[in-house]
């Protein structure tokens, strides 16, 4: 060990903490796409009975971890995973990890990390970094959705790895072990399993909530809030909805974009011509959904905007994104690959 | 969504970074691009901050009025909730909601003060002090 930490900024924390990581132990192949698609990264899924920060609970993508923690499996990867009871014991195991010059992944909350902007410091606790080293009390951060690396101080770092509340980060790190160089044949199968994986989890996930069937779901609750809130919580519920497909490091069109680009890179690998055109299916569903981010954006710019026909173009709009994601589903799933 | 069309919008982020995007190159091919912001998900996010000032201003207004004690005013300054707030001090829930009372919160004790300065990560002093 003992080599530099090569800084690598990517759409999203978790994709870049991956890639980065893994490129670091000599998988050089390794690409934001390519870890989100054999992480079968991309989801769909809106939470009737929880809400968050007091709007939706929608998602766009699988559930913090999981992209990592699939593609380094499929990959042949062990990561170490470590929580702590307390911050000391915590500290004392970065500390020791560092100074064996070894780089690795802290999920952290981000309420208190105080080189974001304010404005999108919220309890939102699944944020990934990588640490890399320390001089003095600070240690040196590379956060992937950062141009440029950064620093935490030794009481900022508790602070982040210890935030409370919903996927309270524990101090938990994460770090690559005994990587061995991997076959063009495993990373083949490898993006063939996340393939088979993710189509099955967006067509043949019971219930109306998740997959497809949540996008068309959210349709039909556009219209309720329509009906049931004053135009100004309507307008929030939306905006909520906007951030999570574009804010959240979704690389634009809530992650859609970011796996018509996996998807492309898999057919080039796998020379398998179908899926560059169903690459161009993910693009066209991005690009929906970024039209649909401009219409619910009329609806809550004018904050008193309630009409209804605003709404149910929003709602058509969603329907038609679904049926474009699960035809290419359905296909990716039949395919032999 | 094609390259040149990536919306290079002011944002929050704008002096400290620019977020990644993957966009089209002219030969349809997928590359990265950086983007300063856009303004759809600005005014989202705009929206947002002025619904949390709301809650804030009422919350200040509750302590001048003296119908709730400083404890919910900070609990909406530091944007949690009943359930965060009791995760970061160790009381529970209802007990949290007693606090906010005027008259339970004069008789609270340093000790317990003491713990939401730490969840807050305030002076208790301040905690103690605010008049709304």
């Amino acid at each position: 060990m003992g080599k530099e930490y090569k800084h690598l900024q990517t759409a999203h924390c978790e994709n870049g903490v991956a890639t980065g990581l893994l490129r670091y132990h000599g998988l050089e192949f390794m690409t934001e796409p390519l870890v989100f698609g054999m992480g079968s990264g991309l989801f769909y899924i809106h939470l009737p009975f929880i809400k968050i920060s007091g709007g939706p609970g929608i998602s766009y993508r699988t559930l913090p971890g999981w992209i990592f923690k699939r593609a380094s499996k499929s990959l042949g990867v062990d990561i170490t995973r470590k929580k702590f009871g307390n911050e000391a014991e915590a500290q004392r195991f970065l500390d020791n990890k560092i100074a064996e010059g070894v780089p690795v992944g802290c999920q952290v909350g981000v309420f208190n990390l105080p080189y974001f902007p304010p404005e999108y410091r919220f309890h939102f606790n699944a944020h990934n970094i990588i640490v890399y080293g320390k001089q003095g009390d600070q240690y040196l951060v590379s956060d992937p959705t950062l141009e440029k690396v950064t620093t935490l101080s030794e009481a900022d770092m508790n602070k982040v790895r210890f935030a409370k509340g919903p996927l309270a980060p524990k101090g938990q790190i994460y770090y690559p072990e005994r990587v061995q160089p991997v076959s063009a044949e495993t990373i083949r199968k490898s993006i063939a399993k996340g393939i088979k994986r993710n189509s099955s989890d967006m067509i043949n996930i019971p219930g109306p909530f998740a997959g497809v069937s949540g996008i068309n779901y959210t349709a039909r609750q556009i219209l309720k809030w329509q009906e049931k809130f004053r135009p100004r919580k309507a307008g929030l519920y939306l905006g909520q909805i906007v951030r999570m497909q574009e804010e959240i490091g979704t690389g634009g069109g809530g992650f859609r974009f970011l796996y018509a680009a996996f998807l492309e890179e898999a057919a080039a690998i796998l020379n398998n011509d179908r899926l560059a055109t169903i690459s161009e299916d993910f693009t066209k569903a991005g690009d929906l959904w970024r039209q649909s981010a401009v219409q619910m954006g009329r609806i809550y710019k004018g904050r008193t905007n309630s009409d209804r026909k605003e709404f149910e173009i929003s709602a058509i709009l969603l329907h038609e994104i679904a049926a474009i994601e699960k035809k290419a589903f359905t296909e990716l799933n039949k395919m032999k690959l | 969504m094609k390259k040149k069309e990536l919306p290079q919008d002011e944002s929050a982020l704008i002096g400290v970074t620019r977020e990644v995007c993957y966009v089209k190159d002219e030969d349809g091919k997928y590359t990265t691009d950086l983007s300063t912001g856009w303004n759809v998900k600005k005014e989202a996010l705009d929206n947002a901050w002025d619904d949390i000032k709301d809650r804030i201003e009422a919350a200040r207004k509750a302590v001048a009025d003296g119908t709730q004690s400083p404890i919910g005013y900070f609990m909406e300054m530091k944007l949690m909730d009943l359930k965060l707030l009791a995760d970061y001090t160790g009381f529970w829930q209802f007990t949290i909601k007693r606090h906010m009372k005027p008259s339970v919160f004069r008789s609270l004790s340093e000790k317990q003060l003491e713990r939401y300065a730490k969840a807050f990560d305030i002076p208790a002093a301040d905690i103690k002090n605010f008049k709304g």
